[in-house]
């Protein structure tokens, strides 16, 4: 008995995470549309509901009416398994994040490096979804988004170890409390930005959607998908922007701490300030895409193997050496 | 503790079913999917026992690297109509004896080392270095590596360096009469260079040389 009331208890736990992160998934769709269209001088979704909110339940629920195609010629066990990994592994991730001290649903040692594991997993949803579709299109789309990740992935890596160098600790609650005095953004403000553009990158966002560029792949590797398993692709990705801005908004932004430590600010509760972080990240996501122009594929590559790579590592050798020499290093 | 075993049982069944899975599918792509979910249970079995830096170095880099770059070089080769080839011919039969003593070699290392442990539980105190409860898995592994074993760290450091720059050098080549894209100058391009306004002369028209 015990072990069942055990186990209601953390379902319980995760589903009162997991349906917010779905139901500000679904919003967050609206917003990044609202964002575009205003940035190009037009409404966007506007009509259903009030400002349009509800926009994105229609088109969920148009999506769950479609039929769902299967290619005759597809491998049809990894096709269908694919948008499911893509989904599971961006909504797993979230187990890991402080929404204040104690506020978390798994506080393990090493939380950052679960979130790392977890999003280098992510390239395996893209991959399976385009070899198993069978088609032209979707592998040249897969191929290139497994080459972007995997090299963005080292520059982010690297400026992880930065901050993990003023902390000490790879809980994800510690690196939140050692910003109490200062947020990271300050000394390595730098890093923030080459973080920025590694994520956008990572989730495959504009100007690095070039496993989905419709000017040239059609869909990427979406092209086959329809109906609810192309939902769940698109669900997917930006429940991952979600995660990458959350991540931001962690390793930079100070997590869950008021930006002032004064009176009215003290009342508002952790949570709401790290929401408050993500959507600022969010919006700049959102207005980059509508801003810039899709890069080339040399030039991306050139960007993550040749500038972001060897900038990333001049710094932790700068901010290694600045720690060791001014005594700052952190203790165990 | 009950739960462990359960979990325990379930990891390593699933380990050991997809090592079988991936040297018997027919597939050489499902055999790299099962490679990977081989990797994700044994990343499993190491958080299980304690050692979570090492569960999840093994999921970023193997599963989240190595794996990418197998599956890479697996779906651009046609590697299945290789494999069919090679089972017809004659040449199959030379490979079998050095694959056998390769793992049987691999096998009695194995034994040994395991029944080393089994019998003699105080090889495993061998090393000076002591593990504290009180210190996390991860500040003692960085502390055993970076005094004790600096050298041997420092060393293979320099095998893999000197393994990287061997495969660049060994796959690079300079080919001859391929468009090149010069960056700076693509930058650096100014309007006077690039547009050139010209009168045209009614009835007679301009020559442009490209």
């Amino acid at each position: 008995m015990e072990y069942v009331n055990l186990i209601f208890q953390e379902v319980y736990k995760i589903l009162f995470l997991l349906v917010p992160v779905l139901v500000s998934v679904a919003m967050i769709v609206w917003l990044d549309r609202r964002v575009w269209a205003f940035v190009q001088k037009r409404q966007g979704p506007n009509v259903v509901g009030p400002f349009g909110l509800l926009q994105s339940l229609a088109d969920a629920l148009k999506y769950i009416f479609k039929e769902i195609i299967i290619p005759s010629s597809s491998n049809k066990v990894i096709f269908i398994l694919a948008p499911i990994i893509t989904m599971t592994l961006a909504l797993v991730a979230w187990a890991v994040i402080p929404f204040g001290e104690n506020q978390v649903l798994a506080n393990i040692n090493v939380g950052i490096l679960y979130i790392f594991a977890v999003s280098s997993l992510g390239v395996y949803g893209i991959i399976m979804g385009g070899w198993a579709s069978n088609s032209k299109y979707p592998f040249l789309g897969s191929i290139r988004s497994a080459a972007q990740m995997v090299s963005y992935e080292v520059s982010i890596g690297i400026i992880i170890i930065n901050v993990l160098l003023c902390v000490g600790s790879l809980n994800l609650s510690d690196i939140v409390i050692a910003q109490e005095k200062m947020w990271f953004v300050i000394p390595l403000f730098p890093m923030f930005v080459i973080f920025f553009i590694s994520s956008l990158a990572e989730t495959n966002r504009p100007p690095f959607d070039l496993p989905e560029a419709e000017a040239e792949l059609v869909a990427g590797y979406q092209t086959e998908y329809s109906g609810m398993m192309y939902a769940m692709f698109w669900l997917g990705e930006y429940a991952n922007i979600l995660l990458m801005c959350a991540l931001g908004s962690i390793l930079f932004l100070g997590g869950w701490l008021s930006p002032i430590d004064l009176y009215p600010f003290n009342l508002i509760p952790g949570a709401i300030w790290l929401i408050l972080k993500i959507l600022l990240l969010f919006i700049l996501f959102a207005l980059v895409k509508a801003i810039v122009p899709r890069y080339r594929y040399d030039q991306l590559m050139r960007l993550g193997w040749k500038i972001f790579l060897p900038f990333s590592l001049i710094y932790v050798v700068l901010t290694a050496s600045y720690l060791f020499y001014f005594n700052l290093l952190p203790t165990i | 503790m009950i739960a462990h075993a359960i979990f325990f049982y379930v990891f390593s069944i699933i380990a050991v079913i997809s090592a079988i899975m991936v040297t018997v599918s027919k597939n050489t792509v499902h055999s790299v999917f099962f490679l990977i979910l081989d990797f994700i249970s044994i990343s499993c079995l190491f958080i299980m026992i304690g050692a979570e830096f090492l569960g999840m170095i093994m999921l970023i880099v193997y599963v989240g690297a190595v794996a990418v770059l197998f599956l890479f070089v697996v779906m651009m080769l046609n590697v299945a109509q290789q494999k069919n080839q090679w089972f017809v011919s004659k040449q199959s039969s030379s490979h079998i004896p050095i694959g056998l003593i390769i793992s049987t070699i691999i096998f009695f290392e194995l034994i040994i080392v395991v029944g080393g442990w089994k019998y003699k539980p105080e090889l495993i105190n061998a090393t000076n270095s002591k593990i504290s409860s009180e210190i996390s898995n991860t500040h003692s592994l960085g502390q055993i590596l970076y005094t004790d074993y600096i050298h041997v760290f420092q060393i293979s450091g320099m095998i893999l360096l000197v393994a990287m720059i061997g495969a660049i050098v060994l796959t690079f080549r300079q080919r001859e009469g391929v468009k090149k894209q010069s960056y700076l100058k693509q930058i650096s391009r100014e309007r006077s260079e690039g547009i050139e306004v010209l009168e045209v002369p009614s009835k007679t028209g301009v020559k442009i040389d490209d």
